[in-house]
């Protein structure tokens, strides 16, 4: 489904953005599309030892009200965080599919706002790229038969995502932990 | 005054936007303001436009730290995109419309009445002040933006667009508006005319290609919360094309919203007969998730689009509602609901009047754009081209649908000029109006869009039952230029000192031939009558208390196009009054 796509990308840009690379490895089960997305993957198994060096600028010091921000504003674009904290083994996958729509059309549109996004390498998926000496091993990971010197010839099996710019809106919140508040009708 | 730069602010009934041109950029591109504003509690972010909302919250719902924005710590009401997006949750605190609220000539627009029908506690403001509170965000937010440069708005050029329908009073109110925002000097310009602008201002000499001697251009603006008609023609004077505007509509209050609830009503109903009821926040999800599905519909031509209403508390599936709404459904509301196929005899339904009317905006009874179309064409000239403004006419089956019906009544296909963005360009076209006041590019002529006239009741005999007819005396021909002045020659009338003055006042946009000192025998349904004006002589110490001062009235378009009427003492002295509009007075 698209949204498990656009949710994917939420991951990857918000650690990538926020946290430190050792974050990574804590990410829960992450299944074998949900790696962090920024490697460009060749051939089949064994993924590198190497850590992704997570080198992004931070756009503000504190990297919790960032955060948060960012997940308030998935919140109120897409209500992301009510579809991810709700217990949807009992619904149908057509009710699923029914709302997810919307909120993948909210969090997309935050996302292109906010964090727009571009692939790494702009080939294709599958087509056969070159990887030449002094890569950058941030931007390209190399997967499979890692053997010999650049440059190296692969098969492009994820182009990756970049975002190009980081731009949260200015925040003056109270209490910086409050993601979205209570709701109370008079 | 040559300020560096020139600003098109475009004041709109649901979105305002501004643009700019920095002159001593040798490319003088046209650039959009980004306005920031609130978007939601302590959040505050730049976007392309601010919606035209104004919240007043109670003393306790926010802390000052979440409504503040970079220039202002301590505001208490706000304006934009979180006043929008939280106030359809809490209308009662939630102004909205202004704009349409200062034309009308039914409700005392200078007192406190917005939000229409608040309770007490909520402290109103009149539809003046809010207009001017959004000018005072963009102000403020222009101000903080452009520190760097030491260029106020204040000191800017600032060109403020009204809708071409707008009638003196409703331009006075909006001028004072600005002022009372602290824009003195601001220069008004008809929205269609400003979207015609965007368009000659795309290419610089481009419009001579696609545009010839004898066109007649509509501009068609549908918007948010109204419909703009106007013409621009096209001629020749000494071997040079020339722009007129010649004829512009009248107050139409119906756009966008009208639709969307349109659509929102239709299919409440079929969720409803399936058992879900909706309540209001429901109700108003609906309205949003109609609006999503219409624009899906229309721009990516798709055959069928989800419309769904996410649950409300934090169970975003369990509590959501699914349907959908078909293109053929969309295309029965919308294209025929509102742009009806008709002929241009065709005139829009005028309601029965009811004994008592709800006071409230006096929507346009007629929903049907295209009769209101056949009205404005029939009255005035058949269009040869055709440009499309506003958010509404982004869909591409309802600007064929206009484009056809035109057609049809022509006989013959129309121009289609396009190229502009219908949400902003009538903040751009605004913007380059400026660089066309300082000598580049082509301005059309225009003048007042309509004539203007003072009542005069005829003395007759007092008869039960029956109001003495109303005549008419022409104080203001249309198309009365910018700057120029002129005098009602031959007709004086005795005001008497140390009492008020106060005469009817009525306008209309098709007589164009009257000249000033014609006298129209009979009021008739061409002329509309605005709120009286009236001046009080001897307020300024006068002596003479009960004399009797014959005055000649004169009337006098001013730069920033607004209209004044003065009354003048015949010989003597010559003091002079101005008769100020009285828009206490509901008519």
């Amino acid at each position: 489904m698209r949204f498990f796509l656009a949710l994917r990308c939420f991951f990857s840009v918000l650690f990538a953005g926020r946290l430190p690379a050792d974050a990574l490895r804590l990410l829960p089960a992450a299944e074998p599309p949900t790696a962090p997305a920024v490697p460009i993957e060749i051939a089949k198994t064994q993924p590198m030892a190497a850590p992704a060096p997570m080198t992004v600028k931070e756009p503000t010091k504190d990297s919790t009200g960032g955060a948060v921000q960012l997940l308030a504003l998935f919140q109120r674009e897409g209500r992301l965080l009510d579809f991810l904290q709700e217990e949807i083994d009992g619904y149908a996958d057509a009710q699923i599919g029914a709302a997810v729509r919307d909120i993948h059309r909210g969090c997309k549109r935050a996302l292109a706002e906010h964090l727009p996004l571009e692939p790494v390498l702009k080939d294709a998926e599958n087509a056969r790229v070159r990887v030449d000496a002094g890569f950058d091993p941030a931007r390209i990971r190399l997967v499979g038969n890692v053997v010999g010197e650049p440059p190296f010839s692969g098969t492009l099996r994820h182009h990756g995502w970049r975002t190009t710019k980081v731009s949260l809106p200015v925040s003056t919140a109270t209490d910086p932990m409050v993601v979205t508040p209570a709701e109370v009708e008079l | 005054m040559s300020s560096q730069f020139v600003v098109g602010i475009d004041l709109g009934t649901t979105n305002s936007a501004v643009a700019y041109v920095d002159t001593q950029d040798p490319s003088a591109r046209i650039q959009l303001f980004q306005i920031p504003q609130l978007i939601a509690a302590s959040t505050t972010e730049a976007r392309s436009t601010l919606p035209s909302f104004l919240y007043l919250p109670s003393e306790t719902e926010f802390s000052a730290l979440a409504l503040s924005l970079p220039w202002n710590q301590t505001q208490r009401s706000f304006a934009g995109t979180f006043a929008r997006d939280h106030g359809w949750k809490v209308p009662m605190r939630l102004v909205s419309s202004a704009k349409s609220w200062l034309c009308h000539s039914g409700v005392d627009r200078s007192a406190p009445i917005l939000p229409w029908q608040a309770p007490d506690e909520v402290q109103k403001i009149s539809p003046e002040q809010a207009s001017a509170r959004y000018l005072e965000h963009i102000r403020n937010a222009w101000d903080f933006a452009f520190d760097k440069f030491g260029a106020k708005l204040a000191d800017q050029e600032v060109f403020l667009t009204v809708p071409a329908s707008f009638d003196a009073v409703a331009r006075e109110l909006t001028v004072r508006a600005a002022q009372l925002a602290g824009l003195m000097h601001v220069t008004l310009l008809e929205e269609p005319q400003a979207a015609f602008y965007a368009w000659l201002g795309r290419s610089a000499e481009g419009w001579r290609r696609d545009l010839s001697v004898g066109d007649v251009v509509l501009v068609c603006d549908v918007g948010g919360g109204t419909t703009d008609f106007s013409l621009i023609a096209v001629s020749e004077a000494e071997g040079n094309l020339q722009l007129e505007r010649v004829a512009v509509g009248d107050h139409i209050l119906l756009g966008g919203d009208n639709m969307d609830l349109a659509l929102a009503h239709n299919i409440r109903v079929r969720v409803e007969s399936q058992g879900s009821k909706l309540d209001n926040w429901q109700f108003a999800a609906l309205v949003h998730s109609c609006r999503q599905a219409k624009e899906d519909l229309l721009e990516k031509n798709l055959e069928v689009a989800p419309v769904v209403i996410l649950g409300r508390g934090s169970k975003v599936i369990g509590g959501s509602i699914k349907t959908e709404l078909k293109k053929s459904e969309l295309e029965a509301i919308l294209v025929d609901g509102f742009f009806p196929i008709c002929d241009r005899a065709a005139r829009p339904a005028k309601a029965a009047r009811v004994g008592f009317r709800e006071l409230g905006l006096p929507f346009a009874s007629d929903a049907g754009i295209t009769r209101h179309l056949a009205q404005f064409v029939g009255a005035h000239r058949q269009p040869t081209a055709v440009l499309f403004n506003g958010g509404v006419m982004k869909g591409e089956p309802l600007r064929k649908r206009v484009t056809d019906t035109l057609s049809s009544w022509n006989g013959q296909p129309l121009k289609l000029l396009s190229g502009t963005d219908f949400d902003l360009a009538v903040a751009q076209g605004a913007a380059y109006y400026g660089l066309v006041r300082r000598g580049r590019g082509v301005r059309i002529r225009g003048g007042t869009a309509r004539a203007y006239y003072v009542g005069i009741e005829s003395s007759m005999p007092a008869i039960p039952g029956m109001t003495p007819p109303l005549k008419a005396l022409c104080v203001a021909p249309f198309g009365m230029e910018e700057g120029s002045e002129s005098e009602v020659a031959d007709r004086e009338f005795g005001l008497v000192v140390g009492e008020s003055a106060e005469f009817r006042f009525l306008a209309s946009s098709q007589r164009k031939d009257d000249r000033v000192g014609n006298l129209v025998e009979e009021v008739d349904d061409r002329m509309t009558e605005l709120a009286p004006v009236a001046t009080t002589l001897g307020e300024n110490g006068e002596s003479g208390a009960g004399n009797v001062v014959p005055v000649k009235l004169h009337s006098r378009v001013t730069e920033l196009g607004t209209l004044e009427l003065w009354c003048e003492e015949v010989g003597g002295a010559a003091r002079r009054w101005k008769l100020e509009y009285n828009v206490r007075e509901a008519s």
